[in-house]
Parts: structure tokens; sequence; C-alpha cells
């Protein structure tokens, strides 16, 4: 059975359902079971969310991760990837934003957010936001954090999940597209395995 | 031909029902439902076949249009989240005395675990309570198919029937096989007295329905939603119901006797006992309140072991998951690392440049001269004003609570009694409370924080905009006293002031803020650019 259970998380509005839904286009692509249950309602208003994205070439029974099973967290922002570290598994891949999202007034201290990230063999931490400025694509940084868990989503081909991206963003334009390919090879090369 | 679609459960629920052959949709947003309605709303086929999809002033007005297409023949589907049950309970319960004639489901979406929500009460009970069958899925395709066999068995037994769903099924997506659409009901309105509940035809009609229940028990047990699994020899008996089923088969536990799948209530008592007389004791796993641990506890002999989440087999309170279903059969949890020390909630908030920020910063400005104010608040985006960093409400009960409970308040001397209230909470069900307090000229100042839709929920119309002063006119509001103001940084001092001047006017006075909600601003700006 081949299968990869993903925590997505971020703060409401970070655009992590957008990170989902590319995942679920690519899993059609891929011809592969998913359940991906998602966060509506009060706290999408600037709180903690999380998406639950389980993807196999088997049935799925839970639609949500039990504790330490996710292979993989893919966080819009560094606090958030730590909150859900009892989802992880053991060698457990972190791909997350270092930027922090400053919207309460206890945010911990930062080094020690970084610390504890690094602290994991299998984190991969980036300036996505910058990047995507750096590189005229500001709307694009939750695409990079895809290209940057691209190589750990073996469940899929690189090909699969840039025609993924083609197919969620076709309707907004040809230059949307390009900025969010761009993004994802941006990501995709930052990760060396 | 079969067709996968990848939808949210609430979507399935609406494919389902377009595709049942309904007529109309009647509900009032609230998470986790909102997007069974808003689907239906969007859908071409829907909107090609004149599918009536409006959104409604609340859950009672929206059940009472249901209840009157369903008179004239057609099916309809009512919709709305779990608490919403408590606004439609009278026409609702009612409904199945008087029977339908068009097919009529109630979908009620839960939220244990209160993700979005002030309780998690379970839906479950009102289906029992007005003694009509109850569907509960498992999968997005269960609640795709049941929905048709839902519409099927309301007009076979002319009975409203009831769907629940929980958060974690409306809110997850996943690929759905679909079927043909079947045409709707020809118009074919009853004639006579029949639907008149007094107490002659009540009584009557009220045998009827009781006289239907065991054929509700045997269509629980003949449709295949519910079954008995036979794992191994003896061992325990599990009764998985809705989700729950899911959260057995992801543990996989062993000593497992048989598992009863339940999606349908009431429960048929020869299924449980089957089971019991295969199995050393029973676990019941069910989402909600342990109301099918109580029945399955009745069913067998008082000496028979039921456990579940009465006898803390199962956490009493909160939502189902795979970790606690895997606890309950004593498995570990895998969980390798803990949450830091250091981690902090982060709670959510009103958006950057939203109006209600702007009145909370004014009347908290105002209640520092006003030490013995309290403000009650009500249900929507300005609930968040309990959040830090304005921490301004002193209640939260449900929709349109701010206005009577100030009353009340003043009725018994507190002054100044302030109540925030949103515009669609207003109209749904402030309005009648409003009368009240304009009848007795309650000592009260209603801040009536009009953003123009119904925002919490996504942004869906707001049945009363463009309506509000003539509404608290109409009611009686003095005019002199209903004051409108554009909420910006710029204009906290007048609203300040504003605030101070209606709390002096001993008499009930409504402030309205009027600003476009943030989100729908920049919805209607993007739309604009296509």
């Amino acid at each position: 059975m081949n299968k990869i259970d993903i925590i997505l998380s971020g703060i409401g509005g970070q655009g992590i359902l957008s990170i989902a839904t590319v995942i679920g286009q690519a899993s059609i692509e891929a011809d592969l079971y998913l359940k991906q249950s998602e966060v509506h309602g009060m706290s999408q208003r600037g709180g903690q969310v999380q998406s639950d994205l389980r993807l196999s070439d088997c049935e799925i029974q839970s639609d949500l991760i039990p504790l330490g099973k996710a292979d993989m967290i893919i966080s819009m922002e560094p606090l958030e990837a730590l909150r859900y570290l009892p989802y992880l598994k053991e060698d457990g891949q972190i791909i997350t934003s270092s930027e922090p999202f400053y919207n309460i007034p206890n945010y911990p201290d930062y080094n020690m957010v970084m610390d504890k990230l690094k602290s994991f063999p299998n984190s991969h931490i980036l300036e996505i936001d910058k990047i995507a400025k750096e590189n005229q694509i500001p709307k694009s940084s939750n695409m990079i954090l895809l290209g940057m868990a691209a190589s750990y989503l073996n469940i899929f081909t690189i090909d699969q999940m840039k025609h993924a991206i083609e197919k969620v963003f076709a309707s907004k334009g040809e230059k949307i597209v390009n900025d969010n390919i761009k993004a994802f090879n941006i990501g995709l090369s930052s990760v060396s395995k | 031909m079969a067709q996968k679609q990848l939808v949210l459960g609430n979507e399935a629920v609406a494919l389902g029902a377009i595709h049942a052959g309904i007529s109309g949709v009647y509900a009032y947003p609230g998470t986790p439902s909102t997007e069974i309605t808003e689907f239906i709303q969007k859908d071409s086929y829907s909107k090609e076949n004149k599918i009536r999809s409006k959104w409604c002033t609340n859950e009672k007005t929206a059940m009472e249009a249901a209840l009157g297409m369903s008179f004239s023949g057609k099916r309809t589907l009512v919709c709305m989240k779990h608490v919403g049950m408590n606004v439609c309970a009278d026409p609702f319960i009612n409904s199945a005395i008087s029977g339908i004639n068009g097919g009529v489901v109630v979908l009620s979406a839960d939220d244990p675990s209160m993700h979005s929500s002030q309780n998690e009460q379970d839906s479950r009970f009102y289906a029992k309570f007005a003694m009509i069958p109850c569907f509960e899925p498992s999968t997005q395709q269960e609640a795709y198919d049941m929905v048709q066999k839902a519409f099927d068995l309301s007009e076979e037994l002319k009975v409203p029937v009831m769907m629940r769903l929980v958060t974690r099924l409306a809110h997850s997506r996943t690929a759905v096989e679909v079927s043909g659409i079947r045409p709707q009901n020809e118009f074919n309105p009853v004639t006579g007295n029949d639907w008149v509940l007094h107490p002659s035809n009540s009584r009557k009609l009220y045998d009827k329905l009781v006289e239907k229940q065991p054929v509700m028990v045997q269509s629980s047990s003949s449709l295949g939603f519910n079954r008995i699994e036979k794992i191994a020899g003896k061992g325990v008996g599990v009764i998985a119901c809705g989700l729950a089923y899911n959260y057995v088969k992801e543990c996989n536990p062993q000593n497992v006797s048989a598992i009863l799948k339940v999606s349908q209530y009431p429960i048929d008592p020869e299924m449980v006992k089957e089971l019991a007389k295969i199995s050393t004791e029973i676990l019941v796993i069910e989402d909600g309140q342990p109301q099918v641990e109580i029945d399955v506890q009745a069913f067998l002999s008082a000496d028979y072991v039921v456990k579940g989440r009465l006898t803390g087999d199962l956490p009493r309170t909160g939502e189902l998951n795979p970790d606690s279903v895997a606890a309950a059969f004593g498995i570990k949890s895998s969980k390798v690392y803990d949450t830091p020390d250091f981690m902090v909630r982060r709670f959510p908030q009103m958006c950057v440049g939203c109006g209600h920020r702007d009145v909370y910063t004014a009347l908290n400005k105002v209640l520092e001269e006003y030490p013995n104010a309290r403000v009650f608040g009500d249900i929507g985006c300005y609930t968040l004003g309990v959040n830090p960093p304005f921490y301004t409400l002193n209640t939260t009960i449900d929709m349109g609570a701010s206005i009577t409970m100030a009353k009340g308040a003043a009725d018994a001397g507190l002054y100044p009694a302030i109540s925030v209230i949103g515009d669609s909470t207003f109209t749904h069900s402030g309005m009648t409370g409003l009368l009240d307090a304009v009848n007795e000229n309650a000592d009260i100042t209603i801040i009536l924080s009009d953003n123009l839709t119904t925002a919490m929920t996504g942004g869906q119309d707001s049945a009363g905009t463009n309506k509000f002063e003539q509404i608290c006119i109409g009611l009686g509001v003095d005019p002199e006293h209903i004051k409108v103001v554009v909420p910006i940084p710029q204009n906290i001092e007048s609203i300040k002031n504003m605030i101070k001047d209606e709390i002096n006017y001993h008499g009930v006075s409504v402030i309205i803020p009027r600003r476009e909600c943030m989100q729908t601003l920049r919805r209607h700006n993007s739309d604009k650019k296509k």
C-alpha cells in the first residue's frame, strides 16, 4: 500500500486550502484515493487553521489523521508547524515558512520557535514570502511551499503536480498559472534531497 | 453513466438532493451546514430547473416554507446547523404530526467539539422527539446515496426524515460517484383540512404517527445502511454510529466479534440483540450525546455490559477521532512528539479594517466611563469582541438574545444595558425582542452593527439589508433615537458620543454603524475587475 498523510497548517486566509486543492487535483490525475478535512467558519478569521490530507492507492477510512501518523507537516507559518507536532511520525518531514505571522500579543520568542524547528533533521525552512516578492510573484508563496514538499510527495510525479497547478489556476489566466509554476519550481530546487 | 466528483460532504448532500428531484431548498446559513445551500444556488442544473434556493430569514421560516412546498406536492430540503433545530423545533415537531405530501428531508449539521458553535447538542434527539427516521452517513458517498433514500422513505411514510451530519463529514472532501437526475414531483396540493392541527385532527394524526413506528424500525434493518459485519468468534461487539465506523476501521481493533454499523435510526433492537448474542460485551461509539448507548442498555438484560461515553470508555464530550476510538480498544497512540511548552492559542479575530472593530473601539471607550454597564452580545463575527484585544462582551447565548437579555437586565435595574447585534442576526431573531422592548419602553441601547451581509458564514445575503431603519421605525422605535453612522477610525469620537447620548436617553435606542464587510468588499471588487 502506498499512502501519504499530510497536515496542512497556517493562519486563516494564508492560502493553505489552495495547496490542498492542487494536491487534490494531482490525486485525481494519479488516480489515488483522497480524503481532505478542512476548517470552515469561525476559525478562518485570523485563527489557526489546519487541513488533514490523506492520499492512498487503497481506500481511506478516517477523514482525520491519527496522532503520530502524519508523514509530513506543510505549514505557511513556523509556530503553526509546531502546533501539530503530536501528529507527526518519528521521521516525518516538516516543510514550513520561516516567516512568523504576529497577530497575537503573546507570540513565543521567535528564536525558540526556530531552534525547535531546526532540531528536526527532516525540517525544511524557507522565507517563502520574501522569495516570492523578490521574484515578483508575491501571491504565489504557497506554491513555493508546495514545491519544497514535492520531492517528498513521491506518490505523484513532478509532472502530475505541475499539471495540477495548471488545471487549478487555469480559470485565472496564463500569467497566474505561470507565476504559480515558477513558484513551484523555486520551491522544488530549494530542497536538495 | 457513473461519474466521479471531488466534493465536500455538504456538496455530496446537495448533489444527492438535486439528483433526488427537489424543487427547493430552504435554509439559513450556519457552520457547518452552509455549503449545501451554496452549492445548490450555484449549480447550473438547479438554475435551469428553477430549484428554489434563496436564503431564508431564519430556520423556522425555512422549515415552514418547506412544509408549504411539500403541501403542494414538491420535494424539499431544509438545511441548518444543529442549533437551528431549536429555532425551527415548533414546525419541525408538528410536521411529523401533520405528515408531509412531497418528500421533506431536514438536514441538521452538528458540530461536536464546537468548532464554530455555542454547544454540541445532538440532533438525533430531535428526530427521536419528533418520532421520525434519521440518517447519519459515515462517508460522503453514503451521504449522496442516502439523500434519495431519505426522500423515498419520507414519501413512503408521509413524514419528514432527518439527516444528521457532523462537522468532520460536512467539511471533508473526497471523490463521490454520482448517478442520474430524477424529475421533480408534479404540483399536487393537499385538499381538505387534514393538515389543520386542531385537537380532534391531531389526536388521530398522532396515533397514525405512532402506528408508523414499527415500519421505521423495519426500514432501518432492511435498507442496508445498518448492518452487522462479523469479524472474529467471541469478543467485543461494536456499535459504530456514523463516522465512528471509519475510526473503528482505521484502528483495526483485535478481539472484536462483529461491528454493527449504524447509519439509520430508530435502530432495530433485534440487530442489537443479535450482536449481543455473539459478543462478550458491547462498546457503543457515537458522535454526540450517549443516545444509542442508553437505548442499547434498555434493549438488553440489565447485567449485559454496555460501554461507551457514559461509562468513560470514550470521552463524555467532544467529537470522536481516530485516537479516542483507538484508546477505547486499549490501542496505544503512536504519538512521538509533544507540542512545545511555549505553544499559545491563536484566537480567531475580526479582519483588519472590519467595521465591528471600530464599533468596539468606540464602545470600549464609553464603557470606561460606565463601570456598571454590561454588554449583551449576539452570534456573528462580532462575537469575537469577547476575545483580545477587545474583551467587550458579557454574554452570548443564542441568536437574538442580546436585545431580550438587555431588556430583562434593564427590567431588573441594570443600567446601562447595551446590546450588540449584527444585521442578519437581527432579522433572524432580534426583531421580535425589539418589539417587546419598545412596548415597555425598556431602557436599553442597541448597537445594530450592519455589515450588509451574513459575514461569519462566508458572506451570504442578509434578509434585512437596506430595510433596518424602516424595520425599527415600524416596530415603534422613536425615529429620533435611530442613529446611523459609518464605522471608520475617523468617526470613533462621534460614535462614542452617539453611544453616550443614547445611554443617557432612558428608552429604546438603536445605533446602526453601517459599512460593508471586508470579505465581501474584496470579493465584490475582484468581481468588478473580471
